[in-house]
Parts: C-alpha cells; sequence; structure tokens
C-alpha cells in the first residue's frame, strides 16, 4: 500500500505547487476538482444526452471488451486444440496462424471500419484480432506438450479423438487459457481504445481523446484510475475463477 | 484368451534396426516380463503389442488375430508415469473408462448409469486399496497412490493385455514391494496376460511366469545400426528353477534355416 501513498503525496504537493504559480492551470488538477468532475459525471445526467456518462461509457466499453475477448476465446480454444490435437490441422494450419499472429492489429484498422463500418462490430473485431492469434499460438503449443502418454492411456480406455478432445484436452488446458485471458487484458484494453478513440460516440476510450482537446485532466485522470482499477479487478476475478473451476491446477504436490 | 503372437516381426527407423526378427508364442495368462539393456527395443515391443507402432515386416497377432494399429481398449497400459490425468479426482480418473463407452458423444453418465458405474469404480479403487482417497486429485497422491490408481484405471476396461511399462521405476523400494504383492493377486483372479517391461532384474523374476530378454547379440562397430536386438534368453519360471522354454528353441532353429 505505501508506494501507492506515496505516489498519492507527490501528486498533491506537484499539484499545489503549480496551482500556487498558475491558478489557471490545467495540467496537474487537484484531488478535489477531480472528485468534483467525476461526481458529475458518475451521478449527474448528461444536459444534452440525459445519460450518466461514466457509467454509459463503462457499459458500453465492458460490452465490446467482453465481447471481443470471449469470442477470442473461444476461436482459441477451438482452433488450439485442433492445431495442437490434430496432426492434419496442425500442418494445415499451423504456419498461418503463425504468420497471421505477426499481423499487427492496428494496422489493419482501417480495414476494419471500411468492411465492418463504424459501429460495434468494427471495435470488437479489432480486439479479436488483436487477441486470438496469441491464444490459438499458446494454447496450440500446450496441447501439444501434454505427455503423450496421457493420450494413449485415453485412447486404451477406450476414447475416440473427439473424446479425447472434450474430456482429456479441453479441461487441462482451461487454467492456461485463465493464464492467457490475464495477460491479454492489457492488449485488449489498447486495442478497445484504439478503436474508439479513432471511431465512436461512447465508450472509455472516446471520452478520453473526446477531453483531451480541452485538456481535461480532470476528466482524464480519473478515467485512467477507473480503467486501471477495473483491468485489475478482472484480474483478479480470472484468479478467482482458476482456482474455483480448476482446484487441481493449482493445488501444490506433496512430499 | 488372450494369447499373443509375433510372428518375424521386424521394426527398423529408416536405416536403424531396432528389433529383428522376433518369433514368440505368449499363452493367454501369461506374465511375461522383458527385460534388457537401454535402447534394446523392450519399449518398442511393448507399443507393438499396444498397437502405437507397427512392426516394418512379420505380424503381431492377438489370439490369432491382426488387431488395429491404434491403441484401443482391450490393451490396457500403465507408465511409468502420466497415467492418471491430473485434472480428474480418484474416482473420476477410474469413471471415465465407463463414461467413454456409454457415452460416445459427451462422454458424461448421468442418473442411474452413473450410479452404477460409480459403484463398479468404488469396488476397483477399493481392490487396489484407495479407498479412502476417492475425491482426491492426483496431485494430493504419492507416487505409489498414482500407479495404484493408474492400474484400477486401466482394470476397468477389463483389458485382454495389460502392459506394464516399467510401472514400479520410480517407486522407492518399500512401496515396490506393496505394488509386488498387489498386481500379483490381481493378475490371478481376473485371468489376463500381462506383459511388463522392467529394469529390475529381481522384480522381473518376482513377478513373472515367463522372462524374456532383449539384447543385440551382433554389432558392426562401422555400423552399430545394422543390427537390431533379438530375444537372447527365454526362460520359464513356473517350475521350481528357470527352464529355457522351448518353443523359443524351436523357433529360433526355425528362423536360422
Amino acid at each position: 500500500m505505501l508506494p501507492f501513498i506515496l505516489i498519492a503525496i507527490v501528486y498533491v504537493i506537484g499539484s499545489a505547487e503549480r496551482r500556487a504559480a498558475n491558478p489557471d492551470d490545467k495540467l496537474l488538477p487537484p484531488v478535489s476538482e477531480m472528485v468534483e468532475t467525476s461526481k458529475r459525471l458518475a451521478v449527474e445526467p448528461d444536459r444534452r444526452s440525459g445519460d450518466y456518462v461514466l457509467w454509459a461509457d463503462t457499459a458500453a466499453s465492458l460490452q465490446r471488451l467482453a465481447l471481443g475477448l470471449g469470442i477470442a476465446a473461444l476461436t482459441g480454444l477451438v482452433l488450439g486444440v485442433a492445431i495442437g490435437l490434430l496432426p492434419v490441422a496442425g500442418a494445415g494450419f499451423g504456419t498461418l496462424v503463425a504468420v497471421l499472429s505477426m499481423i499487427p492489429p492496428m494496422a489493419v484498422l482501417p480495414i476494419l471500419f471500411i468492411v465492418f463500418g463504424l459501429g460495434e462490430l468494427s471495435k470488437v473485431m479489432l480486439i479479436i484480432i488483436g487477441v486470438t492469434p496469441m491464444l490459438v499460438r499458446d494454447l496450440s503449443l500446450e496441447v501439444a506438450a501434454m505427455p503423450r502418454e496421457q493420450l494413449i492411456k485415453a485412447q486404451t480406455l477406450g476414447a475416440s479423438t473427439w473424446q479425447v478432445a472434450i474430456r482429456v484436452v479441453l479441461p487441462q488446458i482451461m487454467p492456461r487459457l485463465i493464464k492467457c485471458l490475464r495477460l491479454m487484458i492489457g492488449p485488449a484494453f489498447l486495442f478497445l481504445i484504439s478503436a474508439e478513440a479513432i471511431a465512436s460516440d461512447v465508450g472509455l476510450g472516446y471520452r478520453i481523446f473526446l477531453v483531451r482537446r480541452y485538456l481535461s485532466m480532470d476528466v482524464i485522470l480519473p478515467y485512467v484510475a477507473w480503467i486501471t482499477l477495473l483491468a485489475y479487478i478482472f484480474d483478479l476475478a480470472l484468479v478467482w475463477i482458476g482456482r474455483k473451476a480448476f482446484p487441481w491446477a493449482y493445488e501444490e504436490a506433496p512430499r | 484368451m488372450s494369447a499373443l503372437s509375433f510372428r518375424n516381426v521386424w521394426v527398423e527407423y529408416g536405416n536403424q534396426v531396432v528389433l529383428e526378427r522376433i518369433n514368440i508364442e505368449i499363452a493367454s495368462g501369461t506374465f511375461l516380463s522383458i527385460v534388457g539393456p537401454s535402447g534394446a527395443g523392450k519399449s518398442t515391443f511393448l507399443r507393438l503389442i499396444l498397437g502405437q507402432e507397427r512392426p516394418t515386416q512379420g505380424k503381431v497377432l492377438l489370439d490369432g488375430e491382426p488387431f488395429p494399429a491404434e491403441p484401443g481398449p482391450d490393451r490396457g497400459i500403465v507408465f511409468q508415469r502420466y497415467s492418471v490425468f491430473p485434472h480428474l479426482t480418484v474416482l473420476g480418473n477410474v469413471l471415465l473408462g465407463y463414461e467413454f463407452a456409454e457415452r460416445p458423444l459427451t462422454a458424461r453418465l448421468v442418473g442411474a448409469s452413473r450410479r452404477e458405474a460409480i459403484e463398479k469404480s468404488r469396488a476397483l479403487i477399493d481392490q487396489v486399496g484407495l479407498g479412502p482417497h476417492c475425491d482426491k486429485y492426483p496431485s494430493a497422491l504419492s507416487g505409489g497412490m498414482q500407479q495404484r490408481l493408474a492400474i484400477a484405471q486401466a482394470l476397468a476396461k477389463r483389458p485382454r493385455v495389460l502392459l506394464l511399462d516399467e510401472p514400479f521405476g520410480a517407486l522407492d523400494p518399500g512401496t515396490r514391494a506393496q505394488m509386488h504383492a498387489l498386481i500379483k493377486p490381481l493378475w490371478r483372479d481376473l485371468k489376463m496376460t500381462i506383459v511388463m517391461v522392467t529394469h529390475d532384474i529381481k522384480e522381473a523374476f518376482r513377478l513373472a511366469t515367463r522372462l524374456i530378454a532383449l539384447d543385440r547379440p551382433r554389432n558392426d562397430p562401422q555400423a552399430p545400426e545394422r543390427f537390431g536386438a533379438k530375444i537372447t534368453y527365454d526362460l520359464d519360471l513356473t517350475r521350481d528353477g528357470a527352464v529355457p522354454v522351448l518353443g523359443f528353441i524351436r523357433a529360433e532353429a526355425e528362423a536360422a534355416q
């Protein structure tokens, strides 16, 4: 906790210094001003639209994020298991995925806007395109690294390839998926905010880039803190889900 | 019935000859142990029976019939490691075999059929002495207990042949003795054929009714890959002392002609 308090103290002192020198300083607004602005954004309806701006932005962004990460996770699981488990799929798609994962997602953002329009779809697609290849590669490597013995054992227990996939492989890579998703929260937010900054009318990233024109640090800083907090909560939630759903993966070996 | 026959079997990887001219008839209900130095093809021999590998020449027959070239439920296996599924409890591990057989699509049992399968599984688990540990995950079990579980799991399918690939190699001597005391009665009661690869000669003699040694009798220093391993000893252990198996000598003589 101490480092956080230190940062806060440094900020308060810096802010006070600048205010003393220039009462109109916008760069480091005092905490009281940020609290005031946050309150206005969170509990007072917007004069023009009647929305509660912070919550409308949060809901829009989280929906995009959840859709993007959800679809990416699903695709990653299906392709990862297929590529890792089936030599045919591995030979067919392994290289393709390896090359596709090298495409910088931001470079195809204009294409997404052109093809999918400026609505929700293009933003969700950007997250999917940014996150899926990494998930597919990591999960397929994880599947391929599973001990051969386990697959053979399953076969001697009478399992078909499909049964091996759903009862042996899939459950065993779920903890890995959780780990990957934890690592991909950051990139997912990056893609989300980029897409929102360029073309959107609601969303956390949109708001930050909108008020940038007025140098409204009193909005930007609380928003950044809020986004960080959200990402951190997701991270904790994923850890919690992993421990609850896959206790065997977190159990310490005895001896 | 679960007799195994190897008819003039050769296994080669490219130029490398691993096994050459293996001829052996293994009667139903035999407990066969295979010994030999590392790299003499013991595991290859086992993989041939498992169906994980095909002979380059010759045939491997189960009860006189060729079997599909992939592992199946009539041949169970216990490996030295990684034989149990870490994401399932002890009960879940044994139950899985029943679930595979009865539910091709979901591989999950529900209701009465599940209760019935659980009963059968519990009986097996009790048989290998893991009764009190039913709900534990394998990571919470010791090495010996994990191997017990692997055996129970394999027995659930009532395999005709049980293959043991250095099953007790990673265990301490005390635990190993306990495992010996477990496997022998199981083999006797269930009347299956067991083929066990081991590095422990004492274990090989104590458990088995027949023992074969694989080795490379010929070696060309210029081309070490040219000659593969053969059966160099074939002993019947059911008599008072170890006696060479007659059929082995005959098969060798035939092969030499």
